[in-house]
C-alpha cells in the first residue's frame, strides 16, 4: 500500500517534523515499503484476540500519595538553551 | 591483564595480582589505541576512571572490596550518567551532560565498578547495525569493513576487543543479541521488567530491557547481580525476587528439554549458518540435553507486529526533544513551530525521523485500529506460541542472525531489509522473555551466535545452559586476530 504526499506532510506536522521536497518523496517511498510490510499483519484474523500492551499483563502500579520529591529546577534548567527566572524561553506563539 | 574475563579480573584483583588502576590504565591505553579506527567509544571518562579505581584499590586496602570492586566497564551511551555526556548518539543529545545517574549506573557505581566510558550505538537504539550514529558508524573488531550489528554495536566492539572486561547494553528488538552474535560474545537480554529502566533513555518502553555483554556467561551472571532488582522510580520494574546469578552455573544439564523452532530452521538462513548451529545443538546433547521440534506459528509476523508498535511508541518518547528545557535547540526559530519542527528535524537522524513517522501514522486517527491495536493483538499470539512451546520444553535455541555480519553501507537502500536482520530476536522482546546469544562457530571466519530462549524470570537457567556450553568448547574465547 503507498502513502500519498499529502499524508506525507500531515504526519509530519503531527510529529511536529519538518521535511524539505526531497525528504517528502523518500519518505512516501520507504514509508510505502514499511506499511506493505505491516500489511502482513492483516493476513491473521484476531477477531477473538485481546491486545497485549505488556508482556506480562501487568497494570500500572500505584503508590501512595505523599511528597518523596524535592524540587530541582535550577540545577536542572542550566541544561536549557534560553532560561530566565525560572522560566524557561521560547519564541513567541503566533496565532 | 586486559585479556581477561570479568569473572577472572575479579578473581585476581582479589589475590593481588595487579591492582585496578593498573588495569583501567592498561584499559585507557587500549581505548587511545584502537578507538580511533573501532569507533566503539563515543565519550571516554579517563579521569573519572582512574579517579574510581584508586578508591577501590584503597576500599580493597580496608578489607571493604566486593566481587565487582575496581572492575572496567562502559556503559551503552543512553545510560544516563551524572555529569558526563550522554548522547544516545544523537546529534539531538550531544550537548547534554546527565544531571543524573540511572539506576544501572548507580548500582554499578555502588559496586564498586571503574566506568571506561560510553559507548556509541545506533541513534536513539534505533537500528541493528550501528550506522546510524550521529558520531559515526563502529567497525566489527573481526573484520573493520563490517558492521558489528546493532544498536548496541559499540558496547559488542569494545567487549570484542577486549577495550573493558564487560558493558551494559539495551535490547528492544534484537539489539544486545544481535551485536554478540556478529563480534563472537556472550549478550544476554532479561526478562522485560528485570532491570530498572530509570535513567535508560527510552525507545520503545515495552520493549526495551538493559542487559549485559561479556566474555561468557559467568561474567554476564556477574553483571547481572548488580544490575537485577525492583526499583521504585520504575513502575515498568518487577518486584520479582532476585537471586545470585552465579549460584546454578555449575548445574548439569541432564534432562535439559531444548526446543528448535521450525520457523528459524527455514529459508532465509543461510546454511553454514544452519550447519554450525546444529553442531551446536549437538554438544548439548552430549552434555544431557534432549532436542524436538517446536512451532512458533505466528512467527512470520513478528517483525510486521514490531515495526508497528515500537515506531508508535518511539513517537512518544521522542515527543519530549523539542528544543525547550534541554538537547539541540535550531538557530533563529522564527516562531515556536518553527523552533519545534527545524530542532527536531535538525537534530534527529533519518532513521529515526522514518520511524517517528511510521509510529505517528500508525497511532494517528483512523488508523489506531487497524495498526497499532492489530499489532498488540498478533503480540499476544506471539506469546501465546511461546508459552505454548514453554509446556513440552525448558529452553528454545536457534540461530541469532540469520547470516555473519554484513559490509558497513550494504543496507542502505531499504529500510526492510535491515529490520528482517532481527527476524529471530523480535519475538522475545514482544513475548518479555529473556534471550542470550552465545558464540558457537565462525563460518568464513566470522563469528556466529545461538539465541537461547527462556520462560520469564529463567535468567539463572539461560546462564547455567550457556556456562556449562562454555566450559565444553571454546568459541567464546576466541578473539579476533587470535
Amino acid at each position: 500500500m503507498s502513502i500519498a504526499l499529502s499524508d506525507v506532510e500531515n504526519i509530519a506536522h503531527l510529529a511536529r517534523l519538518h521535511l524539505s521536497d526531497q525528504e517528502k518523496e523518500e519518505a512516501a517511498k520507504s514509508m510505502s515499503n514499511i506499511l506493505n510490510l505491516i500489511d502482513q499483519m492483516q493476513s491473521v484474523n484476531t477477531d477473538e484476540v485481546q491486545p497485549l500492551a505488556h508482556a506480562f499483563d501487568a497494570v500500572q502500579r500505584l503508590r501512595v500519595d505523599e511528597v518523596t520529591e524535592s524540587n530541582h529546577r535550577d540545577e536542572l534548567q542550566t541544561l536549557a538553551p534560553e532560561s530566565e527566572e525560572g522560566l524557561f524561553l521560547v519564541p513567541k506563539v503566533i496565532e | 591483564m586486559t585479556e581477561l574475563g570479568l569473572a577472572q579480573i575479579s578473581r585476581a584483583l582479589a589475590n593481588g595480582e595487579f591492582s585496578s588502576l593498573e588495569l583501567t590504565q592498561e584499559y585507557l591505553r587500549q581505548i587511545a589505541s584502537e578507538n580511533g579506527d573501532l569507533n566503539a567509544f563515543i565519550t571516554v571518562c579517563e579521569e573519572q576512571a582512574m579517579a574510581q579505581a584508586r578508591a577501590a584499590d584503597e576500599a580493597r586496602s580496608k578489607g571493604e572490596a566486593g566481587p565487582f570492586s575496581g572492575i572496567p566497564i562502559a556503559h551503552k551511551d543512553l545510560f544516563c550518567t551524572k555529569g558526563v555526556r550522554t548522547s544516545c548518539a544523537s546529534k539531538m543529545l550531544d550537548n547534554f551532560i546527565s544531571p543524573y545517574d540511572a539506576t544501572v549506573v548507580e548500582n554499578f557505581n555502588r559496586a564498586g565498578a571503574v566506568v571506561l566510558g560510553k559507548t556509541n550505538m545506533d541513534e536513539f537504539a534505533m537500528g541493528s547495525s550501528n550506522e546510524t550514529s550521529f558520531y559515526g558508524p563502529v567497525k566489527n573488531p573481526w573484520n573493520r569493513s563490517l558492521v558489528p550489528g546493532g544498536s548496541s554495536g559499540g558496547s559488542a566492539a569494545a567487549v570484542a576487543a577486549r577495550l573493558c572486561a564487560g558493558a551494559t547494553a539495551t535490547d528492544t528488538g534484537g539489539s544486545i543479541r544481535q551485536p554478540a552474535s556478529f563480534t563472537g560474545i556472550t549478550g544476554l537480554k532479561p526478562t522485560y521488567g528485570r532491570v530498572s529502566r530509570w535513567g535508560m533513555v527510552a525507545f520503545a518502553s515495552s520493549l526495551d530491557q538493559a542487559g549485559t555483554m561479556t566474555q561468557s556467561a559467568e561474567d554476564a551472571a556477574m553483571m547481572l547481580n548488580v544490575m537485577a532488582g525492583s526499583d521504585p522510580r520504575d513502575s515498568t520494574c518487577s518486584e520479582a525476587p532476585t537471586e545470585d546469578y552465579t549460584a546454578s552455573l555449575d548445574k548439569p544439564l541432564n534432562g535439559l528439554k531444548i526446543g528448535l523452532p521450525v520457523q528459524h530452521f527455514s529459508e532465509g538462513l543461510n546454511s553454514d549458518v544452519e550447519k554450525v548451529i546444529r553442531d551446536a545443538v549437538a554438544e548439548f546433547e552430549k552434555l544431557g540435553a534432549t532436542v524436538k521440534e517446536v512451532s512458533l506459528d505466528n512467527s512470520h509476523l513478528s517483525v510486521s507486529a514490531y515495526y508497528v508498535i515500537a515506531p508508535a511508541e518511539a513517537s512518544a518518547n521522542l515527543s519530549r526533544y523539542d528544543g525547550v528545557r534541554y538537547g539541540y535547540r535550531c538557530e533563529n526559530p522564527s516562531d515556536l513551530e518553527d523552533m519545534y519542527k527545524r530542532s527536531r528535524s535538525e537534530g534527529f537522524g533519518a532513521e529515526v525521523k522514518r520511524r517517528i513517522m511510521v509510529g505517528t501514522y500508525a497511532l494517528s486517527a483512523g488508523y489506531y485500529d487497524a495498526y497499532y491495536i492489530k499489532a498488540q493483538k498478533i503480540r499476544r499470539l506471539i506469546k501465546n506460541d511461546f508459552q505454548r512451546a514453554f509446556e513440552d520444553v525448558d529452553v528454545i535455541m536457534g540461530p541469532t542472525s540469520p547470516h555473519t555480519a554484513f559490509p558497513i553501507g550494504s543496507k542502505n537502500d531499504d529500510p526492510v531489509t535491515m529490520y528482517l536482520e532481527d527476524i529471530y530476536t523480535i519475538a522475545v522482546n514482544l513475548a518479555g522473555l529473556p534471550g542470550m546469544s552465545i558464540p558457537v562457530g565462525l563460518v568464513n571466519n566470522l563469528p556466529i551466535g545461538l539465541q537461547i530462549v527462556g520462560k520469564d524470570f529463567a535468567e539463572a537457567q539461560l546462564l547455567n545452559v550457556a556456562h556449562q556450553f562454555q566450559l565444553a568448547t571454546d568459541w567464546h574465547k576466541r578473539a579476533p586476530g587470535k
